[in-house]
Formats: C-alpha cells, sequence, structure tokens
C-alpha cells in the first residue's frame, strides 16, 4: 500500500510542482498555508484536476494526464477527512457512517463495530450531526471515511477547527488508527506539534515544492529544511518508556537510550511508551558538569555536527548514548565555547519544556524492547 | 345556515379548481425542478436570457399572457394547429387550457423557490459524498434532494396557490364556460356580474379562504419538520 504522485498544477499565480510518494503508516504534508497541501490532497481525491502528471496508489493509475487518465473522486476509494467534517445534516451519526460502506461492496459489521469502537463513538449513532460537539463531529467524519473501505485516507488539517482540549481528545484515536489500521494515511497539517506526533514520513512543502522528505525523526532535526516559522517548534524526537512517576512534585521520570528525562506528570502506566520532543531551542550546552541549575535534566554527550549558521543562529547535533539531539544556539557560544566535533558536552533541558504537545505515544515498533 | 350550502354550479367550480391546480402543479414539478437545476447549476451563454422569459408571466399583466397562450396554442395558432393535428389535445376553452396557463402563471414561482434552496445547498457536502463512493446520480438523489425538499414543497405550494388564483391568463385563454373552464375566481367573478350572485360570491370566497390557508398550514408544518429534522449546522 504506497500513494505515488508525481504532478504539475497552476493556480493564478501559484504553481505547484511536487512529487513524492507516501508509503505505509501516516504521512504527513507539513507547511505553511498556501504551501499547496489541500491542493494535492485533492487531486489525490479527485476533486481537483493537475495540468499535468500522474497519481498511482497501490498500483492502481488514478490520474495519468499525458494518456488522459482520470478516475473520478467516486471510484478511488480514497477516504477524505475534511477540516470541517462535512457530515450530512439530514442523516443520522449512524446513517453518516454508513453512507460510504453502503456504495463499497463487501465488508462486515466486524469491521463496522471495530471502527466504531476504535473511534469511541457507540453512544452517539441515533444523534444527528447538529447536537455533536466539534470534536465527536470529526471522530464520526474519521470513521465515515474508513468505513467507505479506502485504499487511503487522506486528512486535511482535521484538527484545526477545534481548540486545544478537543485536539487533545482526538490525537489519541488517529494514533490508534496509525498502528493498527494498514491504510496509509496523508495527513496535511501546518502544525509541527501534530506532525512529530503522528508522523511517521514528514513531507515538507513550501511555495508548491517538496522542500524535504523522509522519516520524521530526521526531518525534525534538520531545522534548515524547515520553514522558517516551524523552527521555533522543531527538534528531537525521543523514543521512551515511563520509568517512574514523583507525585510529590507532579513528574514523571521517562527513560531514553540518552539517559533520564524528567517531565511534567503523565498519566501513563509505568513501561508505557512514550515519544517526547525536545525542541532545539530548549537546549542548554555546557562544556563542564553544571552546577547550582534550576534546569534538572543532564544529560552527556559529544557534538557530532556544528551546522550552518542561520543569521545569528547554529544548529549542533550532540549524540547521547545513541538518541541524537539537536540544539539551536547562537554562534557567540559556538565559538566562546569552542564547540567542535567529537568534543564531550553537557546537555541541558528544562522540565517545563515539555508541554502536553511534546509528549504523546509513539509508534508501534518504533521502540524495540532491548532498546 | 341554508345560505351556506354550495349550489352544484358551485361545486363544480371548487372540483375544476382542485383539478387544475393539481394537475398544474404535478405537472410543472420536473420541468421546474430541471429549470431550478440549470439556473442555479449550469454555466451557459443567454442564462439571464432565460431566466428573464420565465420570470415574464410574473411581471406581464395575466390578460397579456393569456392572450399569448391564445395566439399560439389556440386552434388556429402556430403551436395549437401542429398540436391539434398531430396529437389530437387542444386546449383552447378546454379545462387543459385553464391547467396550463395555471401552470404556466405558477411556474415563475415554483422555479424561483427551488432554485434558491438549490443555491443553498453546500456544495462540499456533495464533493464529500463522492469520496465516499456515491456517482452524481446518488449524490443527487441522497444528498441534494433531501437537502433542497424544503424548497421544493415550497415551489409546488406556491404553484398550486398560484394555479388556484388565476383568473386573467385563464379567462382570456380560455373563457369562462360553466363546467368545463370556470375555476372558483371565474366563478365568482361571473357570480358579481348576476343580480343575486352575492351569497354565492360569498361562499365561494370562504371556500378560498379556507383552501388558502390550509396550504399556508401545511407548509409551515412542512417547514418546521424539515427544520428539526436538518437542524441547525
Amino acid at each position: 500500500m504506497s500513494v505515488e504522485i508525481d504532478i504539475g498544477h497552476r493556480l493564478g499565480a501559484f504553481t505547484l510542482e511536487a512529487r513524492l510518494s507516501a508509503p505505509a503508516g501516516l504521512t504527513a504534508l507539513f507547511g505553511p498555508s498556501g504551501s499547496g497541501k489541500t491542493s494535492l490532497v485533492n487531486i489525490v481525491a479527485g476533486l481537483l484536476r493537475p495540468d499535468r502528471g500522474r497519481v498511482v496508489v497501490d498500483g492502481e493509475v488514478l490520474v495519468d494526464i499525458e494518456r488522459s487518465i482520470f478516475v473520478p473522486a467516486h471510484r478511488r476509494r480514497v477516504g477524505y477527512v475534511f477540516q470541517e467534517g462535512r457530515l450530512f445534516p439530514h442523516l443520522s451519526v449512524r446513517q453518516n457512517l454508513l453512507y460510504g460502506r453502503w456504495f463499497a461492496s463487501g465488508g462486515n459489521d466486524r469491521d463496522a463495530g471495530h471502527i466504531i469502537d476504535l473511534l469511541g463513538i457507540g453512544a452517539l449513532l441515533d444523534r444527528r450531526p447538529a447536537a455533536l460537539s466539534g470534536g465527536e463531529k470529526q471522530r464520526i467524519a474519521i470513521g465515515r471515511a474508513l468505513l467507505a473501505k479506502p485504499r487511503i485516507v487522506l486528512m486535511d488539517e482535521p484538527l484545526a477547527s477545534l481548540d486545544e482540549a478537543r485536539k487533545a481528545e482526538i490525537l489519541p484515536y488517529i494514533e490508534r488508527l496509525r498502528d493498527r489500521s494498514r491504510v496509509p494515511i496523508v495527513y496535511v497539517s501546518h502544525s509541527l506539534a501534530e506532525v512529530t506526533r503522528l508522523a511517521t514520513t514528514l513531507i515538507v512543502l513550501a511555495d508548491g515544492k517538496v522542500a524535504a522528505t523522509g522519516p520524521t525523526d530526521q526531518i525534525m532535526q534538520r531545522l534548515d529544511l524547515l520553514p522558517p516559522s516551524a523552527r521555533a517548534e522543531a527538534g528531537s524526537l525521543l523514543e521512551s518508556r515511563v520509568e517512574s512517576h514523583d507525585d510529590a512534585f507532579a513528574l514523571t521520570t521517562l527513560r531514553t537510550r540518552a539517559g533520564t528525562f524528567r517531565v511534567p506528570r503523565v498519566d501513563l502506566a509505568i513501561g508505557h511508551p512514550v515519544r517526547i520532543r525536545v525542541r532545539a531551542r530548549d537546549i542548554i550546552v555546557a562544556t563542564s558538569a553544571p552546577q547550582g541549575l534550576s534546569a534538572i535534566n543532564t544529560l552527556r554527550g559529544v557534538v557530532t555536527e556544528i551546522g550552518v549558521a542561520d543569521g545569528p543562529a547554529v544548529d549542533i547535533r550532540i549524540d547521547c548514548a545513541g538518541d541524537i539531539l539537536v540544539g539551536r544556539l547562537t554562534r557567540y557560544s559556538v565559538e566562546t565555547l569552542g564547540l567542535r566535533p567529537g568534543l564531550p558536552v553537557y546537555t541541558v533541558v528544562k522540565s517545563v519544556a515539555f508541554d502536553r504537545r511534546s509528549i504523546g505515544a509513539p509508534m508501534q515498533g518504533a521502540f524495540d524492547e532491548d532498546a | 345556515m341554508s345560505w351556506l350550502t354550495l349550489t352544484p354550479e358551485e361545486w363544480d367550480a371548487i372540483r375544476l379548481s382542485l383539478r387544475v391546480a393539481s394537475v398544474a402543479m404535478v405537472t410543472t414539478l420536473p420541468f421546474g425542478l430541471a429549470m431550478a437545476l440549470l439556473l442555479a447549476r449550469g454555466r451557459f451563454w443567454g442564462k439571464s436570457l432565460l431566466s428573464g422569459i420565465i420570470h415574464l408571466p410574473l411581471i406581464l399583466p395575466p390578460v397579456v399572457t393569456g392572450f399569448l397562450l391564445l395566439v399560439l396554442l389556440g386552434r388556429k395558432g402556430p403551436i395549437g394547429s401542429l398540436l391539434d393535428d398531430h396529437l389530437g389535445i387542444v386546449f383552447s376553452f378546454r379545462w387543459t387550457g385553464a391547467a396550463l396557463a395555471g401552470a404556466v402563471m405558477g411556474f415563475p414561482l415554483m422555479v424561483r423557490a427551488m432554485r434558491l434552496s438549490i443555491e443553498a445547498v453546500d456544495r462540499r457536502l456533495e464533493s464529500a459524498a463522492g469520496t465516499l463512493g456515491a456517482s452524481p446520480p446518488w449524490v443527487f438523489l441522497t444528498i441534494t434532494l433531501p437537502l433542497i425538499l424544503p424548497g421544493i414543497v415550497a415551489g409546488m405550494i406556491l404553484a398550486f396557490a398560484k394555479a388556484m388564483g388565476e383568473f386573467g391568463a385563464t379567462i382570456t385563454f380560455v373563457s369562462n364556460i360553466p363546467g368545463e373552464t370556470q375555476t372558483v375566481p371565474s366563478a365568482i367573478y361571473a357570480l358579481t356580474q348576476t343580480p343575486d350572485g352575492d351569497a354565492g360570491a360569498y361562499r365561494l370566497t370562504l371556500v378560498s379562504i379556507a383552501v388558502s390557508m390550509a396550504a399556508l398550514i401545511a407548509s409551515e408544518w412542512l417547514a418546521r419538520r424539515v427544520d428539526r429534522r436538518i437542524g441547525p449546522e
């Protein structure tokens, strides 16, 4: 199951010229507004006809303009979760969910029950869409797309219209979906927090072109590849497990390969895998063991790379027992500390730098038992 | 209470009016819906001209519309003679002519109500249905049609009411023949022209008011029902 896209399209003064492939798992299309993300998924869904190029899903050619192939949207079996839900107001939740299944041949009630359980929407079936909260609507929209038995699911900023609490309500469902369903998901977002939490593969779009593509943890460390607006949120992704809780101080200790991190308390069982994002700008580097410091996470590592200067800032990479941490420092600090590849350093991260947006459940298989 | 009892002639007029209005409403429905879709969704040259022609009976004096119908569809008229010779259909001075006059007069009202409701449909819902596997005809049947149902009902009721009340075009086109083309308005008009006709005119006036009120209440009730079902999004 994979998607291959190679298309060109003009919309007024804007030109979309993209070539990319989305493997199994969740592929995030990330970029600022107006970078062509929605046009790209609309082309895959058949809602927009590109000027040139091809779209191949799972070996089947859906679009090949040169050969005059354009499969209409209703025959593509591409699930689409829209930003605004687009539930049918005249149908009940149950009828909305089963709408696509009615057109898709096959499928049994066990599948339907499974998806309804997965999304936690069993209690809503007899309601009308108008009586649902924003978060519930989006869960129904996701269920409706899945029940049409799609070969691929497109999600166009499904959380953009929701507040933080509602986002936090839906993110775990999308994580479960990514891990338990074998359908590839293409997820459009301009929020790095969502992308780092969800994506296995990250594709960065800028001005209608692919700026970077690769596994999320690798792209996240390359601040130079990300759009300037996202650099403040970028950093390293580490897989960890819950080691202990400290109720007195409301902290949780997480173990990574690099060492332990103490973060604001997370309500997960001991041993539960957790993916954390360490923002590059939250990292402090010291050449000797720091003392009298309020920050409580200190990890030992070795500088592996000093990046290219970006104005006053420069990104350095530090290898902490196999986990790579990226730090964004001033060029001034790098020079006065004499940082260079091979130099052993202490890396300091404040605990409160971690918030609920930077702590999430990891991808299955991403954290091996022996790690 | 005897003055309230309808005479057989008055009953004839009421039955004829109901038949004329029902036939006018039902036969224009498919054309009205098709025209509303064309005007709401179509993009073609001469669209505003077409829209203008359809709305013309709303603005023209009804007598003019009736006269045009007589000229075109009368037995000697260019269309009327063709229909008579080849299909044996005659409109002039028949109740079918009254239905046709009512239909022509009600058509713009029906198209207008339906067109507005079609334009109010969120087309993004239709594309969502498409991605779920519904082909365009299915999208129309399962999404568009249910969503525009209030507009369709409103259009039908307006067309029915217009055909019930139509007078000028009807009397010009098919005259005022008791039992054949004398609808309630024509009958009231005729009664007001006779010395002892007042009682009959009152009776038929009451009937007209009752029918109009019933149509209004029915349309309100239907609109509320649909509103409750769809709810505010």
